[in-house]
């Protein structure tokens, strides 16, 4: 029963969906209260039974309802509650009401936050999301409905994906989703400044605290995906440029430059339609990453359920939604004009060159990740695109990137003084540079150009988004601080600079070693050695492993133990590995079992990753720079009543 | 102002070939390659440098060319299996060590056990794109006359092994 409720749930989400979607378009068309006052209601309500069908769904996982196809085909009695839980989104069906909720839920936060935007802007911008949403309920229930009855119900189910149940990828979904799902509102923003024709400065203004939100989001989801890839797959990589990896990075690159090209345009109103396209690109980049990841279209190591209809389905949607975006923006776009102009040294002139290079970055992903198929289609059928690739060709816009990077943030509006700059930058261009020397040769005892060039460019960036900060602090309280936005920014890019030096330590010191090791063997990389103890059996809730009990040593002394693992899932037959992991915020000694050579041997493979912490750490500081941004104040004052029945005269008239 | 029409073009440019693409299943290709000769190649061996590794190697009999890479997961994932067949199997398997780097690839070698009869080592994927590599693992099956008579992607599995593999080779003789 409770799985039909689900379903009848989601119906009426549908309905209300749909009136969201019509009723305060119209409205703000006719400047009818009564209509626009619709929007909230029902996305509240929208949202309401979207939760309510998410939670009937997530009881049949609870209470393993095999009558569920979804439920027997994703879950299984022995799997542990939490898994449970997050196996609701561990598929296709479930994880597309999952991001159906984060939909509706970004779209009550906008009801509630946007109070002070003209009624009929925020009208739109909810229609827009409404419409949104109508069209992924409807994807949901004509292909991918997650209520579907099983009969007869199997006494136990086929067991969640071995690879997913670990407490990494049970929270990586919904946050990426909320970054990926984030975008919409920016891309709302834009098509509801594009419907009024009134795109002065302030639609940036309100689009900014949303695009950084949902690019936090993104940025956090995409770390943890990462970090998962790294202990779960059992190589010790941190990122493969897999399709499906791609399709996240894309739309957090676009991301980015769109953040960077709104202050623009907020502060100067200039990049006016560039801004309008970019927040069209990041959305439409995260659709077509929806559907480069459910349509099957890409071999991937990924893998998920594919299915023709649904990638008809979501293609015919994508078309819809970005043919309709772009056609607006080729009809409104030519109007907008800027007439203020800049300097070459100013703070504008980095930050277009900020936006070329990511898109410079964002096309070679692209290029790269859609070639195979292109060439495919065009029976040409001779291509191969893999990390070598996409390691040199992201390189090349990335590194002037990062070089610039540190001079953007200290230029000013208009124009910037050369001499100012020069003193404020001394010292960071004096620590770079040690650095560059000092880091490869003293710390790891090798030179090498890249690895240089990488160490130049992280130190550079981390001392300029110190000096703001630093300088404030030293200054008395209370004296001219930093603003929010300022600090967030700083911050943020010191997340750069610290994900650059991971990098860079990472790829040019990692050591690894493959050994085929007996109990009592050992192996010595980077000065640690490694000594196999015993190999015994473990017993897990629904898996059985063998567990490598391996003690490491630094000169003599114990530092530490890990016990990696090579488990075999019982009920689907495939193994995965469990990496032991010693870390230090300086290094990770990383070991994972290969395979079973011989009766009690093992290949093992034991790497020394110095720096890898940093790679995540530096995420994890880009998104507080983000979180600390949105806090400002200028996001929260009202707006000055003239202000905005000023902007209402102006619509209606 | 036509500048602002172009993303429009673009991406409706785009639309029919994600189209297309979604009516073709990327884990079946079919190669041009199928029912043709197989491409002449010679490369430097992966292990001893000084010798060559080439389709001089294997004339005149069934073989397996197996395209692999270090970088590459699939290629972890199919080994276990690479290496059951190189024991029980009558058709000898040839590497091509694709876009890969030398010391990687031998160590690989030695810690996981070589299934292969030699490898050939392409470093820069020239030969590769002779044989219309899409991506690491890639696994030829060539006939005793040097026609290409098979051709999987994606790791290799005993049980794609028998009901696709297997087949083939009783139809053509296998090796005497």
């Amino acid at each position: 029963m409770i799985p039909e409720i689900g379903h009848f749930a989601l119906i009426l989400a549908l309905s209300l969906a749909l009136c969201q979607g019509i009723l305060p378009l119209i409205g703000a068309q006719r400047n009818d209260a009564a209509m626009m006052a619709v929007a909230r209601t029902a996305a509240t309500g929208q949202f309401v039974f979207v939760a309510f069908a998410f939670a009937c769904l997530t009881w049949a996982f609870v209470q393993s309802d095999f009558s569920v196809a979804y439920v027997a085909s994703h879950s299984q009695l022995a799997l542990p509650t939490v898994y449970k839980i997050s196996a609701v989104w561990g598929a296709h069906e479930g994880s597309l009401l999952l991001w159906v909720l984060i939909l509706s839920a970004w779209t009550v936060a906008v009801g509630k936050f946007s109070h002070d935007l003209p009624e009929s802007f925020s009208a739109r911008v909810i229609g827009v999301l409404g419409l949104l949403s109508t069209g992924f309920l409807l994807f949901t229930l004509l292909t991918s409905n997650p209520f579907v009855r099983l009969s007869p119900a199997p006494p136990d189910g086929a067991d969640l994906n071995p690879l997913l149940q670990d407490p990494g990828l049970a929270i990586h979904p919904p946050i990426l989703y909320a970054g990926y799902v984030g975008f919409s509102v920016a891309f709302a923003f834009a098509i509801a400044a594009m419907l009024s024709g009134n795109l002065d400065q302030k639609w940036a203004r309100w689009t900014r605290p949303w695009t950084t939100a949902a690019w936090m989001f993104l940025t956090v989801g995409i770390a943890l995906g990462s970090w998962w890839a790294y202990y779960e797959l059992g190589w010790g990589g941190w990122w493969f440029w897999d399709p499906v990896e791609n399709a996240s990075f894309m739309p957090w690159l676009i991301g980015t430059a769109l953040i960077h090209s709104l202050a623009v345009t907020e502060k100067r109103g200039l990049f006016k339609s560039w801004t309008l396209l970019l927040a069209i690109t990041a959305f439409s980049l995260s659709l077509l990453g929806t559907f480069l990841v459910r349509s099957g279209i890409l071999v991937s190591v990924h893998a998920f359920a594919t299915d023709p209809t649904r990638g008809f389905f979501i293609l015919a949607f994508l078309g819809v939604v970005i043919l309709g975006a772009l056609a607006l923006y080729a009809w409104r776009a030519p109007d907008l004009d800027s007439p203020a102009g800049f300097r070459p040294l100013s703070r504008e002139t980095f930050l277009l060159l900020n936006n070329v290079l990511l898109v410079i970055a964002t096309a070679l992903v692209f290029m790269g990740t859609l070639a195979p198929l292109v060439v495919e289609v065009m029976n040409a059928g001779k291509i191969s695109v893999g990390p070598p690739w996409f390691e040199l060709a992201f390189a090349i816009p990335t590194i002037p990137l990062v070089l610039l990077m540190a001079v953007g943030m200290h230029s000013a509006w208009r124009a910037q003084d050369y001499r100012q700059l020069a003193g404020r930058l001394r010292v960071p261009a004096l620590l770079a540079v040690v650095a560059g020397v000092a880091i490869p040769t003293v710390f790891y005892g090798r030179f090498g150009l890249l690895v240089s060039v990488g160490a130049v460019a992280a130190v550079w960036i981390i001392g300029a988004a110190l000096v703001d900060p630093i300088r404030s602090w030293r200054r008395a309280a209370g004296a001219t601080g930093l603003s929010r936005s300022m600090l967030g920014m700083s911050v943020a890019h010191l997340g750069v600079g610290l994900f650059t030096l991971g990098v860079t330590v990472v790829s040019a010191f990692n050591i690894e070693s493959d050994q085929a090791l007996q109990p009592g063997n050992s192996v010595e990389i980077a000065g640690y050695q490694f000594e196999l103890r015993e190999l015994r059996d473990v017993e897990g809730p629904n898996y059985s492993a063998i567990e490598g009990v391996i003690e490491i040593r630094k000169n003599g002394e114990i530092i530490g133990q890990v016990r990696p693992q090579k488990r075999q899932y019982l009920v689907q037959q495939n193994w995965m590995t469990e990496a032991g992991i010693l870390a230090l915020w300086n290094r990770d000694l990383f070991v994972a079992l290969g395979d079973q050579l011989g009766n009690d041997t093992w290949s093992v493979r034991v790497q020394y990753k110095p720096m890898i912490r940093f790679i995540w750490l530096g995420a994890l500081v880009m998104a507080l720079g983000g979180l600390i941004a949105i806090t400002d104040r200028r996001y929260r004052v009202r707006q000055r009543v003239t202000e905005t029945s000023a902007t209402e005269a102006l619509e209606s008239a | 102002m036509t500048r602002f029409i172009l993303p429009l073009i673009a991406f409706a440019v785009l639309i029919p070939v994600l189209m297309i693409g979604l009516t073709r299943n990327p884990n079946e290709l079919p190669s041009p390659l199928l029912q043709k000769p197989a491409p002449i190649f010679e490369l430097p061996s992966l292990t001893d440098p000084a010798q060559t590794v080439g389709s001089a190697s294997y004339a005149k009999q069934m073989v397996l060319i197996n395209v692999w890479a270090t970088w590459c997961p699939g290629c972890r994932q199919e080994h276990g299996f690479l290496l059951e067949l190189a024991e029980e199997s009558a058709v000898p398997i040839f590497g091509l060590n694709w876009r890969d780097n030398r010391p990687d690839a031998l160590r690989w070698l030695q810690t996981l056990g070589d299934p292969y009869v030699a490898s050939a080592y392409d470093e820069d994927g020239r030969v590769g794109i002779d044989w219309g590599v899409y991506g690491a693992p890639e696994t030829f099956l060539v006939d005793a006359d040097g026609i290409v008579i098979h051709k999987h992607i994606a790791p290799l599995t005993r049980e794609i092994w028998e009901r696709d593999f297997v087949p083939l080779i009783n139809e053509h003789g296998g090796n005497k």
